[in-house]
């Protein structure tokens, strides 16, 4: 059971200034022991069990902690978390729910009210990363303005800011050595906020901003890139030509990760020359990704840096079979790849032949909404993968056609697997061969990967199914399911086993208000439950509200549904009661 | 089998659709009930989908929204290349001198030596050779085109792909007029 960390826990002592009271015996070490033993405990989970031993303890921990993580910012408010934690540095804050990431929902999640509390509370504020969270030029301007010791900003997943945000972060933040935009999108398309790093500015050591779709100034970057001794990940977007990235890889050979821009473009004998010899003098080189565009004629030009890469992003370019399969001969040291399914079987093949280090593998559709089952890859490719890859443990497969005896064999050869996110992406298809469900696949995998913490199941499925996972998926943290199952059972099975469940994302299954109000006393264990498209009521949700106060119970209303039905619900455990900025169609009940 | 029981009963069925639309139409609706069908009906109808599309792509179905689960920046960039290998680019050609323009599509031609044929036969005069210094030697007229800044530029002096993505109107002019546009850099 995992406390959540930001709860004002009831502590044994009922009185504040008697901390070794005569109901407590007085505490086994001194306090120089306690905050030495603190000072290398730095995970939140662990300084919340430490909180939790005696009021002393609690206060030790609170004044030492500077790095706060909170995963659902509904389930607490900046106001509580001021109080309990004088002393911040560090933040990172997760909004909204996963799966809204693929619906478009503008359902809150605005980072503004931290931010003012912050400026107040925690003027050394040094680092902060969102994900999924709105953040709008007003939040960024107040964040450059109020922490002069800033350092990094990480966005990930976030939306809602523009060129003016950017340009206030990079004229004001002095101190700044990371700038990550990762997968946000930002409205402006103007792109002069690169130029607004002051010119003497240099400390930087972290800039991402692959994901924004302006077009930046090249000679800024090429400036700032010069200054930048520290710079160790840059990742550009495609506005970068080969031309121009080659000249900022002269100036930055040191870089760890790079990034580049678009790796189309007719190039003369010499600057083809010049762009070999610029990677092959990245000998720190580990992580690429960008690539945009990349065809066979331009992929050799990696080749001089791809012996020590680990992380090798292609799901940006979606290369032919042909192309792609004479690549991984010369990366054998790869733990992580990313590629889009038009390399099919073939180039998977390769894969397995050819990177027996490799960890994590994920396979992005090229065309989604195309059914035709030839297209992509196949349970092949997998086997393929998995025969050459033992030590695969994280794989996120989006295809068209799976076996469960492919699956049974696959978890064989990698019985280590902690993430295993297959999507099969015909809703309710079966076994390929034998037209069964898919139920001994997943029973397979959580019978064989004992450490598994992420399942994401796809396919035609029954309660058995569930019944596995309730039974068998000791570890499971994580587990999304969409188009499955038969009754309430199903979902029951899972409420009752897994009990390391934290999150639960459930979309189209026929799981009803029996089923929801089943798990009333797991959700306050859990950080939240969401739940479309199923056969829950307005009802059924307004009871569960009534029963657990402690949990925030949200209904997202469709437009043309009927009235009792719940379209969308979310639910959360939160110590902030109902959230008081819901846009008008979320009903906290 | 399945399908065969389906046939008969449409053949029965009262239905305001002409007759012989039927494929699209089922596939469409099914997806649609999709959520609210019972296992049975679900696990039949995709037996039966096996059978009935064995050489043919299926028709495109109706998307449910938000699945598959893949990220929408990932989609927009995938999705715009595939528009744009669909669609091609068309530009307007003018002819000194000739009463009306012609469009063509520049997806179609391969490089600088198809499209200067290709413009050779349809105005029906003759292109001199090409050089980096000199343009167009040899010939009555040279092919110029507008690129995105609205200068007027010589057809041949960058990149295939770069011409292709920056050329907004192309124009062949009089030898006389084109010479001043000779050499690149």
């Amino acid at each position: 059971m995992d406390p959540d960390p930001n709860k004002p826990e009831e502590l044994p002592s009922n009185s504040a200034n008697n901390s070794h009271g005569s109901t407590h015996p007085p505490s086994p070490f001194p306090d120089e022991v306690i905050e030495k033993v603190l000072s290398y405990i730095n995970s939140h989970k662990d300084r919340s069990s430490f909180s939790l031993v005696r009021k002393d303890w609690y206060n030790a921990e609170r004044w030492s902690r500077s790095r706060l993580f909170i995963g659902n910012c509904y389930s607490v408010t900046p106001e509580i978390v001021a109080r309990r934690f004088p002393r911040i540095k560090s933040v990172t804050l997760k909004g909204k729910p996963r799966f809204s990431d693929f619906n478009m929902l503008d359902w809150g999640a605005n980072v503004h009210s931290w931010l003012v509390m912050f400026a107040k509370v925690y003027p050394f504020l040094e680092e902060l990363r969102l994900k999924r969270m709105t953040v709008s030029d007003e939040s960024l301007e107040l964040l450059a303005k109020s922490f002069p010791s800033f350092k990094a900003l990480s966005l990930s997943s976030c939306d809602g800011f523009s060129d003016s945000g950017l340009k206030a972060v990079a004229s004001h933040c002095r101190n700044l050595t990371e700038l990550d935009i990762q997968d946000s999108i930002s409205e402006d398309i103007s792109g002069t906020w690169l130029s607004s790093f002051p010119e003497n500015f240099a400390t930087l050591e972290v800039l991402n901003f692959a994901s924004l779709n302006s077009e930046i100034s090249f000679d800024a970057l090429e400036r700032l890139v010069s200054r930048c001794k520290s710079l160790r990940v840059l990742k550009v977007n495609e506005s970068i030509t080969l031309d121009q990235l080659q000249r900022l890889l002269v100036l930055a050979p040191q870089l760890v990760e790079l990034g580049t821009g678009s790796f189309l473009q007719e190039l003369t004998p010499r600057q083809y020359e010049d762009i070999e010899s610029a990677f092959s003098n990245c000998t720190s080189l580990r992580v690429l990704s960008g690539l945009w565009e990349a065809t066979s004629l331009y992929l050799p030009l990696l080749y001089g840096a791809c012996f020590g890469l680990t992380f090798l992003n292609l799901s940006d370019v979606a290369l032919q079979s042909g192309e792609f399969a004479k690549l991984p001969v010369h990366c054998p040291n790869l733990r992580r790849l990313w590629v889009i399914d038009t390399v099919e079987d073939k180039g998977l093949e390769a894969i397995g032949s050819s990177c027996p280090l490799l960890e994590e593998l994920r396979v992005f559709p090229a065309n989604p909404y195309e059914l035709d089952p030839r297209l992509g890859v196949t349970e092949r490719g997998f086997l393929a993968v998995s025969q050459g890859c033992r030590k695969l443990r994280y794989v996120l497969y989006f295809c068209r056609r799976m076996t469960n005896a492919a699956v049974i064999t696959i978890v064989q050869n990698c019985p280590n697997f902690t993430h295993f996110r297959l999507c099969i992406m015909n809703p309710h298809q079966p076994d390929h061969l034998t037209n069964e469900p898919m139920d001994e696949a997943f029973g397979a995998v959580v019978k064989t990967c004992h450490k598994l913490q992420r399942l994401s199941v796809s396919g035609l499925l029954t309660d058995l199914t569930f019944e596995y996972i309730g039974k068998y998926a000791k570890n499971l943290e994580t587990l999304s399911v969409a188009f499955a199952g038969s009754s309430d059972w199903g979902m029951q099975c899972v409420l009752d086993g897994s009990p390391k469940l934290r999150k639960l994302e459930i979309r189209d299954c026929p799981f009803g208000n029996t089923a929801l109000l089943f798990g009333h006393g797991k959700y306050e264990m859990m950080r939240s439950l969401w739940m479309s498209a199923c056969n829950v009521t307005i009802k059924g949700c307004t009871i569960l509200a009534k029963e657990m106060p402690r949990l925030n119970v949200e209904v997202i209303k469709d437009e043309d549904s009927d009235d009792n039905q719940a379209d969308k619900v979310y639910v959360y455990r939160t110590v902030a009661g109902p959230r008081q900025d819901a846009p008008p169609f979320v009903l906290t009940l | 089998m399945a399908q065969e029981s389906e046939l008969n009963f449409k053949a029965t069925e009262l239905r305001l659709g002409l007759p012989g639309t039927d494929e699209c139409e089922d596939m469409i609706s099914s997806v649609k009930n999709n959520n609210k069908r019972s296992l049975s009906e679900t696990v039949e109808d995709n037996a039966s989908k096996d059978i009935t599309s064995p050489e043919t792509p299926p028709a495109p179905k109706a998307q449910i929204i938000g699945w598959p689960p893949v990220r929408s920046y990932r989609k927009n960039n995938l999705q715009t290349k595939k528009t744009e290998s669909e669609t091609g680019i068309f530009v307007k050609v003018s002819m000194d001198g000739a009463p009306y323009l012609r469009k063509i599509d520049l997806k179609i031609y391969n490089g600088y030596a198809e499209l200067l044929k290709a413009l050779e036969t349809m105005f029906k005069f003759t292109i001199g050779e090409y050089s980096e210094r000199e343009g167009y030697k040899g010939s009555e007229y040279a092919p110029a085109y507008e690129d995105k800044d609205g200068d007027l530029m010589l057809v041949g002096d960058v990149p295939w792909n770069m011409f292709m993505t920056s050329c907004k109107k192309l124009r062949i002019m009089k030898g006389s007029e084109a010479r001043g546009l000779g050499c690149g850099v």
